[in-house]
């Protein structure tokens, strides 16, 4: 029998360059996103070192993270944020790199455009300056975030230097609840792990609960292996994943898919293959989750009452958690269902495609928001933003008193206007619940879209299934 | 390119008896728009040091009897976002180590290209640590990248892992880029063939 091998192994194995003892491995990337924040000191490097973009090609470049989500056919307001755009301009058109700047069509937060333009396929090796670049792992391929020194090693060489992570496989199993989303799964998964308890691995997600997700829905399981310290996490291609492929803009088409599919059907664990850890998880046991802390892995089921010091696994935790809780206003062991929320943001990486914007609609059809309540719809793309138009989402945000903005990172780091006031309650779509991450002293309950528009009609943290 | 080198540092430290430390509190997004490397010292933890109207808080950054080279820092240091700039920011302020008995990956390799070394040691010696610094801030901590090893004040010590590559590039000041160029015709051939 040949070895067996994971997923993971395989897609890592072919594309090592050179492997040599006391090296790490010098690993070729397939596709390099690049964005504003995390790429102006790599293209300096390669000023510095008289060095040209290796491939050009292979790197796609936008403006997500520190963009306004208001008017952006206007100059950006901000001199430090209009400098950044306009040095990925300034750097892009010098390196020979394809840009879709503000107000290109394709525009929007790099994991979500890269795959709705079919860049993103199974098989791939895929990097950006990001942490959420594990969202591409949906497709059955290696993707993770790196730092600005990496991103100069691909613009340089189209390699990075990188040790190989141990494998975890995470099955979930069964029939979830209605009401219960990817990112219900996604949070329960990192509330049993921990914020690091996945930490030196590379997660592949199976089981019949993750096969019967969509690809949006599996987007969202793969981009929060980061909040489990997972370097990233992927989930073996299928029918689901080349029917989302096929037709998209760069996705190969005719013959060349048809015959690509018949490759892509190979990338699979091997039956016996053997991974470093193996976690298994019931998908009945999965309820709409929120977390009540300042790290994602703070998570409780949403009709669950906060913990007690008293229950905290890790008694070395104590102090941390007691400041997370004085730092969120929450009292330990209350209930966090009925809690008032000030601000809702649908939005980010995690949960803004066109599912998640029409799950929301469906749900707040005819609805009106609670007067405590501001919220904002943030488009993850500008073409996910003109298919909800398309489709009259548009009308339905409107008439609900929700806000449909322009495309962007938006409130899920607050690098743009999109700030969450001092001491206000965010029930967010996004991922990160660290203090400050939605602005300055602001607080953040993580939640699922379904989840946030539910606190957007009650003004205040709801249990969804009481609504569908 | 070449960076500083590291061989032998001893320095007084300064606790951060927090875990779970993430890059957003290293250095808050709105931070990050700089298109340099330099400068990013100055906002370094800056939601734990300032006010929102820029007066300082009761932070250990803040009070003059901790300093040195060295952070030490509650496990899990680094979580969360894979900016480089939390790596910039610690080095800026003039930081050349951080100990933790845990580090996030991304940290980790943002640190080791940028001459900063992470030094992850067990449980035990980090409460060991603290409760030096604690007993007396002046106390010097040896670490010594060559022997791979904390020594305090009182002769204790532990070794501590890195890898042989990144060790050699450490000492010597080379960067991983430096190591990939010189791969060019392989990587080349790597395209062709497949």
């Amino acid at each position: 029998m040949p070895q067996q091998k994971t997923l993971f192994d395989k897609i890592w194995d072919a594309h090592v360059v050179k492997s040599s003892e006391g090296h790490p491995d010098a690993l070729y990337i397939d596709r390099h996103f690049i964005h504003e924040v995390t790429s102006p000191q790599a293209f300096d490097g390669l000023r510095k070192r008289g060095v040209k973009v290796f491939n050009p090609a292979r790197t796609t470049a936008t403006a997500d993270h520190n963009v306004p989500t208001k008017d952006q056919h206007l100059p950006i307001k901000e001199a430090l944020s209009r400098h950044q755009v306009e040095t990925l301009r300034k750097n892009c058109a010098e390196f020979g790199v394809e840009l879709y700047d503000l107000g290109h069509p394709y525009q929007g937060i790099v994991h979500i455009i890269g795959p709705e333009l079919g860049l993103t396929l199974p098989g791939m090796t895929i990097v950006c300056g990001d942490s959420h670049t594990s969202t591409h792992g949906a497709f059955g391929n290696i993707a993770f975030g790196i730092g600005t020194s990496e991103v100069e090693q691909v613009l340089a060489t189209q390699c990075v230097l990188q040790y190989r992570p141990k494998t975890m496989k995470i099955e979930v199993n069964g029939t979830l609840s209605k009401g219960v989303l990817a990112k219900d799964i996604i949070l329960y998964i990192i509330s049993k792990l921990s914020a690091s308890g996945a930490t030196g691995y590379f997660v592949e997600y199976a089981g019949d609960a993750i096969r019967n997700l969509s690809m949006e829905a599996r987007m969202t399981i793969c981009n929060m292996s980061i909040e489990m310290g997972a370097r990233g996490g992927l989930i073996a291609p299928d029918e689901t994943t080349f029917n989302y492929i096929k037709g998209r803009k760069f996705a190969p088409q005719g013959e060349t898919f048809d015959r690509l599919v018949e490759q892509w059907r190979q990338l699979k664990s091997d039956d016996n293959a053997a991974y470093d850890l193996v976690l298994t998880f019931d998908a009945a046991d999965i309820a709409p989750m929120i977390t009540y802390g300042t790290n994602p892995g703070m998570g409780i089921k949403v009709t669950d009452r906060i913990p007690t010091v008293n229950e905290l696994k890790d008694l070395s935790e104590q102090t941390s958690f007691s400041k997370s809780l004085e730092y969120m206003g929450l009292e330990p062991g209350s209930a966090i269902l009925g809690k008032a929320v000030d601000y809702v943001f649908i939005g980010s990486c995690t949960n803004a495609r066109i599912e998640d914007l029409r799950l929301v609609a469906n749900m707040v059809q005819g609805k009106k928001k609670a007067d405590n309540v501001e919220v904002w719809v943030v488009p993850g793309s500008k073409q996910v933003e003109n298919q909800a138009r398309e489709e009259g989402l548009d009308k339905i945000f409107e008439a609900a008193g929700f806000q449909l903005r322009q495309p962007g990172c938006s409130a899920c780091l607050g690098m743009n206007e999109d700030k969450i006031p001092a001491g206000k309650y965010c029930i967010s779509t996004s991922n990160r619940n660290f203090e400050g991450r939605q602005g300055p002293k602001s607080r953040t309950f993580l939640a699922s879209p379904l989840s946030a528009a539910a606190a957007a009609i009650t003004g205040k943290v709801t249990d969804v299934r009481s609504l569908v | 390119m070449s960076k500083e080198k590291f061989i032998t540092l001893k320095s007084t430290a300064v606790p951060l008896s927090i875990e779970n430390i993430d890059t957003d509190q290293i250095i808050p997004a709105r931070f990050l728009k700089a298109t340099t490397r330099e400068g990013f010292g100055e906002n370094l933890f800056r939601d734990w040091r300032y006010n929102s109207d820029d007066t300082p808080k009761d932070f250990i950054l803040n009070n003059g009897t901790y300093t040195g080279k060295i952070l030490v820092a509650g496990k899990n240091f680094g979580c969360g976002s894979s900016r480089e700039h939390a790596a910039w920011s610690i080095y800026d302020y003039g930081f050349r180590v951080v100990i933790s008995s845990f580090f996030a990956d991304i940290f980790k390799n943002n640190a080791l290209n940028n001459a900063l070394l992470p030094v992850q040691v067990s449980d035990e010696f980090l409460k060991k640590i603290f409760a030096a610094i604690e007993k007396n801030p002046a106390t010097p901590i040896t670490v010594d990248l060559s022997q791979q090893k904390v020594v305090l004040e009182d002769g204790s010590s532990e070794s501590f892992d890195i890898n042989a590559y990144k060790k050699t590039c450490l000492t010597n000041g080379y960067d991983d880029i430096d190591y990939l160029l010189s791969l060019r015709d392989e990587i080349r051939h790597f395209e062709l063939v497949h």
